[in-house]
């Protein structure tokens, strides 16, 4: 087995490069910091490519079949027997592929932000969380125990927070950080809960052992019932709704789009790319858990899943700002890698949705990743979100135009691009399975034609707005990324996915099937094409389906009131009915009670003091006569 | 008598001959050279202290006078380990008061006097022993605490010490007296099979028990603490409260298991009830001091109402939990002290309010301080914590719940006086804080060893493991 000691410097080595730069980027010019931490992520990129080279097409398959390689495993906490945390490297078909996303689109970020951020005051501690969630993140996806996972899970959580508040000065960046992390944390919760509830039943934190298929966490799991469910599938409902925090599902779902307060680098890294699809990486970590224990919690996975992705479509046709437009198209685009998983089963074949779904994961992040920085070229460009101040800004940014366009035609799922194939094989793997989820599967790829090009038209065609100066084309450290990530988005798509990635780790061999590729190219052609009759020039006609839809459209245009929903159920009922009356027992009673023992303390030590004279005679005296009073105290207990 | 039946008087004898040589020593010794006598003093009680551990034979002596275990073994050491600390950190008071060392012999021989007293008295296998070790235990003492013959104080401390120590030991003369006079035999094998259930007996219990209680200055037989505390020199109320009372703890023990075993519903309800009024009112009257050496003794007081804790119940686990209890305080109390006398020797400043700000002068001094105060008010992870952990684990173990509670409480109002000395020294500003103090290296070794102690005791699990085996069988 060749030697895979070296990955142990993919994640470490950014650990160093924020201590570093966290601690002593102040001393130097800011441009320093960037480029330590550029060059670092360059090495785990350069790295995770090289481990990527060596596992998928030297030594990681054996007689056929993708080993799970432990690379390292440090047993940390031992609890018993078999229950210990460790801390380790565990590599993978998908920790790998992972790897390779997380670090390519983290370099990309990286150096895009070095033209981004430029000028920014608080440029080497941004440069040293995006080292440290980039850190985090890998210690997610490589961890070979749950509990080490969670553990990383929680650096990553706290990273985002810190990125996505990076304008702490701003009350509304401040807010959104917030949210994020207590949304997250509250999901974390039940992540929590599961792993416990996991581990008392399977007797083990290890992935090895959790997921073989024939090993005891399996066989033993399915006994103990509660509430007509088996205890493991109420543990993996619980782990379903930390990934479901994470990864932005209803109704745990609001906290993303807030979260593009954040600089748009950093909505590219962690909120397209890498930590909101941490909730999907996680269930297809444990997914021969959920296939052989669990039906029922998949079954929960799938339709979370597809609920969310038509809901978070619908949403995004009516948003104006160009960050939330693409925020709730990756809600969306996350829905459907759910519902891939969901309707999976287990083997190579029968796990067609499961390579499906990482499939899409993996092309997903590098167009969403190209949208959000082609995004940030234009709010660079001209320093607004909103798309109705937007438009003709084909004419000023050509290459960002055809970045992004390349990359709506790939989420559109337009052949040759990378969205098609995986989106394919995802809706083939639904259609298998449950024809009602592949029904809203398909009207979901429609409207998600509809709303890019919707986006798309009305920034890069439509009339000129009135710009405060005339827009630029954004810098060439920002224009090669989005070059890079176009070339990827395009050609991604023709990589043959299941030959390295499937449920088992056995390859297999797919195709395109025409009878859903032609129908489904053909909604998204209908969806692009109703945009460009709506939106190509500035008409009326938009107004009008406002006002047509009227109640739907504003209900949508407002989310859904799901916010509102929320801060009702907190301000209102939680705070009223439980914080305030908590609150006032708290200052009241407990305190109350407190500072009367001190009180009590301090009165009394006050009157006793005059018992302590100085007086020999009273000394004694009192001796004595507290000796006969115990003695008498004696004899009546005695007696009585 | 075989020589080997004498060596179980290791101890003793050990303890004797040092004292013996000191005194040769000092006479022999020309004028110039009396302050050889200081690392004389150091280098021959190390050496008793190490004998001390040496493995040796258990057994009786003089028909059952005189005892030895494992148990007291640990107990004797536990004591020589206190006074050696004491020893050294009397170097600077002794330096500082007695510019010739005239005197400094005779302190050292009358405190190894007081050693020999204390550890006949935990040997004891009768009240006639018993009450010879106690005497010789504790009127030592008394002239050590008037031993500063130009200073009113110390004079008045002296006077206040024989003097309640003569009533209780008259009280405790009575006690042994009537146990006499009802069961016609002074020795604790023969009363312990007894039964003693008269009121009479209960009577001489109680008596015996002041007699005692008198030195750990349980409440109400703690009044003369403070004041002898306060005038005596630092050090040696440092060796009252620690030594002293940690020997009389001991031979508490050694009683009421063995004499008192068939009152157990006696002691335990006395126990019960002085332990609640002992910390209680040692919390109550600690909180107003502002004198350092008054704040310690207050403080001491209330730390004894915590040692019935682990008694009360009458298990194995409870006296080793005691003996722990003890070892730790010994060292947090002599660091406490140790930081006081230093300070004392250098400027004679012993109020609270002189602290002010001593860290920014004194960082080293203020660590210790507040090590052996943390300790004493039993903050994780220092070792102070342990040693009431285990002892309030051997009260609940045992169903005193209630007791507990109160402990707690007690332990919490601890917490706010010694945090008020912490607070003056780190968070405090002082126009005149003392100024940087150079100690002399007896001083630093005492501190050190204190400090090490603190933090060690409570890691090293193999102590208590070692106290756990040794304190079997009574």
């Amino acid at each position: 087995m060749e030697n895979f000691l070296y990955t142990l410097i993919i994640p470490v080595i950014l650990f160093f490069s924020f201590i570093f730069t966290g601690l002593s980027g102040n001393k130097f010019k800011p441009a320093v910091s960037g480029i330590i931490c550029t060059a670092t992520v360059f090495i785990s990129a350069a790295l995770s490519y090289w481990t990527a080279y060596q596992y998928f097409f030297l030594h990681g398959k054996v007689n056929g079949v993708y080993q799970i390689i432990n690379v390292y495993k440090i047993e940390w906490l031992k609890f018993n027997e078999t229950l210990s945390i460790d801390i380790g490297i565990l590599l993978d078909p998908i920790s790998v592929m992972m790897m390779v996303v997380i670090t390519t689109v983290s370099l990309m970020v990286h150096i895009y932000s070095i033209g981004y951020m430029k000028g920014d005051s608080g440029y080497s501690r941004y440069f040293a969380f995006l080292s440290l969630f980039t850190f985090a993140m890998l210690g997610l996806v490589l961890s070979v125990n749950i509990f080490m996972t969670y553990m990383f899970w929680e650096l990553v959580g706290i990273s985002s927070y810190l990125l996505i508040g990076h304008y702490y000065n701003k009350p509304s960046a401040v807010s959104a950080s917030k949210k994020a992390f207590i949304v997250t944390r509250f999901a974390d919760l039940g992540f929590l809960i599961g792993i416990l509830l996991l581990s008392a039943f399977a007797g083990t934190f290890d992935f090895n052992e959790l997921t073989n298929p024939n090993g005891n966490a399996i066989l033993q799991s399915a006994s103990t019932t509660f509430m007509g469910l088996s205890a493991i599938s109420w543990a993996l409902i619980l782990i379903f709704i930390g990934c479901a925090g994470k990864s932005a599902m209803f109704p745990l779902h609001i906290w993303l789009p807030d979260a593009m307060e954040g600089p748009t680098p950093v909505s590219a890294l962690i909120h397209a790319a890498t930590m909101v699809v941490a909730g999907v990486y996680l269930i297809a970590r444990l997914f021969p858990l959920y296939v052989f224990t669990s039906p029922v919690a998949l079954e929960v996975v799938a339709h979370v899943g597809a609920f969310t992705s038509l809901f978070a479509a619908i949403i995004a046709c009516t948003q104006t700002d160009i960050k939330r437009v693409l925020a709730f198209s990756t809600i969306s685009q996350i829905g459907y890698m759910m519902v891939s998983l969901g309707v999976s089963g287990y083997g190579a074949e029968e796990g067609l949705g499961y390579m499906a779904s990482m499939f899409h994961l993996f092309t997903h992040a590098f167009f969403k990743a190209l949208l959000f920085l082609g995004a940030g070229s234009i709010i660079h460009a001209i320093h607004t979100n909103e798309i109705y101040s937007m438009g003709n800004l084909r004419k000023y940014m050509p290459l960002t135009h055809i970045t992004f366009l390349t990359a709506c035609l790939a989420i559109a799922g337009i052949p040759p691009l990378s969205g098609f194939f995986s989106k394919d094989e995802m809706l083939v793997a639904v259609m298998e399975k449950n024809i009602f989820l592949f029904a809203v599967q398909y009207v979901v790829a429609g409207i998600t034609a509809f709303y890019m090009f919707r986006l798309y038209f009305t920034v890069f065609w439509n009339k000129d707005k009135k710009y405060e100066h005339v827009p630029h084309e954004s810098p060439n450290v920002m224009l090669i990324t989005l070059i890079f990530l176009a070339v990827c988005s395009a050609l991604a798509g023709l990589i043959p996915f299941s030959q390295f990635v499937s449920s088992n780790g056995v390859p297999f061999s797919t195709h395109i099937h025409m009878n859903i590729a032609i129908p489904v190219v053909g909604i998204a052609l209908a969806g692009i094409l109703l945009a460009y009759a709506l939106y190509k020039k500035e008409s009326l006609s938009p107004e009008k389906i406002k006002n047509s839809l009227g109640v739907f459209y504003r209900s949508a245009y407002r989310k859904f009131y799901i916010d509102e929903i929320y801060i009702f159920v907190t301000k209102k009922i939680i705070f009223n009915l439980i914080s305030v009356p908590v609150a006032w027992f708290d200052r009241h009673v407990v305190d109350n009670t407190m500072n009367g023992i001190a009180y009590t303390t301090n009165f009394v030590s006050e009157k006793i003091k005059y018992m302590q004279s100085g007086q020999l005679q009273q000394y004694a005296f009192i001796m004595v006569a507290g000796m006969i009073l115990i003695f008498l105290l004696t004899l009546y207990l005695i007696i009585v | 008598m075989t020589i080997e039946q004498l060596l179980l008087m290791r101890h003793e004898i050990m303890l004797l001959i040092a004292a013996v040589i000191i005194l040769i020593i000092e006479l022999s010794a020309g004028k110039d050279n009396k302050s050889l006598m200081i690392p004389a003093a150091v280098i021959i009680f190390s050496l008793v202290t190490f004998i001390g551990f040496l493995p040796i034979e258990t057994g009786k002596l003089f028909g059952g006078s005189y005892n030895t275990s494992d148990m007291i073994i640990l107990m004797k050491n536990s004591l020589n380990i206190g006074v050696l600390i004491v020893i050294i950190q009397s170097a600077g008071w002794l330096k500082h008061s007695f510019e010739n060392f005239d005197n400094s012999g005779g302190y050292f021989f009358i405190i190894i006097s007081s050693v020999i007293g204390m550890d006949f008295m935990i040997s004891a296998g009768d009240f006639l022993m018993f009450y010879i070790g106690l005497e010789l235990a504790t009127i030592p003492i008394a002239a050590l605490a008037a031993v500063e013959k130009m200073k009113r104080r110390s004079s008045e401390a002296g006077i206040k010490l024989i003097l309640s120590a003569a009533l209780s030991s008259g009280i405790l003369l009575f006690g042994i007296s009537i146990l006499y006079a009802t069961n016609g035999s002074l020795f604790f094998s023969s009363l312990s099979s007894d039964n003693l259930n008269s009121s009479l007996q209960i009577l001489a219990f109680i008596f015996v028990f002041t007699g005692v209680a008198f030195k750990i200055s349980l409440v109400p037989f703690h009044l003369w603490t403070a004041d002898v505390y306060e005038g005596a020199p630092v050090n040696i109320s440092s060796f009252l409260s620690s030594i002293s009372k940690a020997s009389a703890v001991f031979i508490l023990i050694i009683l009421l298991f063995t004499v008192f075993n068939s009152l157990v519903s006696v002691w335990n309800t006395v126990l019960y009830y002085t332990a609640v009024i002992t910390m209680t009112i040692g919390n109550l009257f600690a909180i107003r001091q502002q004198n350092m050496k008054r704040f310690l003794a207050f403080s001491s007081i209330a730390q004894a109402g915590f040692i019935p804790l682990g008694i009360i119940g009458g298990t194995q686990f409870g006296i080793s939990a005691v003996i722990y209890f003890l070892l730790i305080y010994i060292f947090s109390n002599l660091g406490a002290f140790g930081v006081v006398s230093a300070i004392s020797n250098a400027t004679g400043k012993e109020n609270m309010d002189d602290y002010n700000g001593l860290y920014r002068t004194n960082p080293k001094l203020s660590l210790v301080m507040m090590l052996s105060l943390f300790s004493l008010a039993g903050i994780p992870p220092v070792a102070g914590f342990f040693g009431k952990f285990f002892l309030f684990t051997a009260a609940a173990v045992q169903g005193y719940y209630i007791l507990v509670f109160i402990a707690v409480v007690n332990a919490t109002i601890s917490l706010y006086y010694y945090l008020l000395v912490v607070k003056a020294m780190f968070i405090n500003k002082s126009d005149s804080p003392i100024e940087f103090i150079n100690n002399d290296n007896y001083t630093k070794a005492g501190l050190l060893i204190c400090a090490i102690g603190i933090i060690i005791i409570g890691f090293a699990g193999i102590i208590f493991e070692f106290i756990e085996s040794a304190s079997t069988g009574i």
